[in-house]
């Protein structure tokens, strides 16, 4: 899941901007965004029978 | 950074030859357009992507009509453009059903082909003077 994030997270961030200030941003943003809404995901769905 | 050729609007039959060639090679449509960072980013996180979602046993999907969710995957797939080419070529992605990486992979692939027509897209809209 990280690795996938990263991934996702540079192309998207390289297509959308055009600064490379801003691209590490908005990088960085997406790349924490995918990881808390992936364990915070995780964790809703933890009390559920599989 | 913008290079002075990506600036300019291209004829339509360069702009369609820039959306082949984005798509043939992952990057090479900004690669076209002077974009050198963008393009080489691209190339080389697309590319990856494809090649880590090989080497965790995921699969190259075949067009078959009959079941509409593999040949939309085998659609995504062949959207990364030459990787594609060369592990079929190697026998790469043949896919193992058993393994635990094996829907990993998949995700890998079919979302490296989905964001090379993304760039694609990107590039077109750079050729035409959009962006």
């Amino acid at each position: 899941m990280v690795i996938f994030s990263l991934f996702v997270s540079i192309v998207f961030a390289v297509l959308t901007r055009d600064d490379p200030r801003e691209q590490l941003k908005l990088g960085a943003r997406l790349f924490g965004g995918f990881i808390a809404a992936g364990i915070g995901i995780g964790w809703l769905l933890y009390p559920l029978p599989l | 950074m913008r290079a002075a050729a990506a600036d300019r609007t291209q004829t339509s039959a360069t702009l369609y030859l820039i959306c082949a060639a984005a798509w043939f090679l992952p990057g090479a449509g900004h690669l076209w357009l002077g974009r050198r960072q963008k393009g080489l980013i691209f190339l080389v996180t697309l590319t990856l992507m494809f090649a880590f979602g090989i080497w965790l046993e995921g699969r190259l999907f075949p067009f078959q009509v009959s079941y509409p969710l593999v040949a939309l995957a085998a659609i995504a797939d062949v959207g990364i453009g030459l990787p594609y080419f060369v592990a079929k070529a190697l026998g790469a992605g043949a896919g193992d059903v058993v393994a635990i990486t094996y829907e990993y992979g998949n995700t890998f692939i079919i979302a490296a082909g989905l964001l090379n027509m993304l760039v694609v897209l990107d590039a077109f809209d750079i050729a035409k003077g959009r962006k």
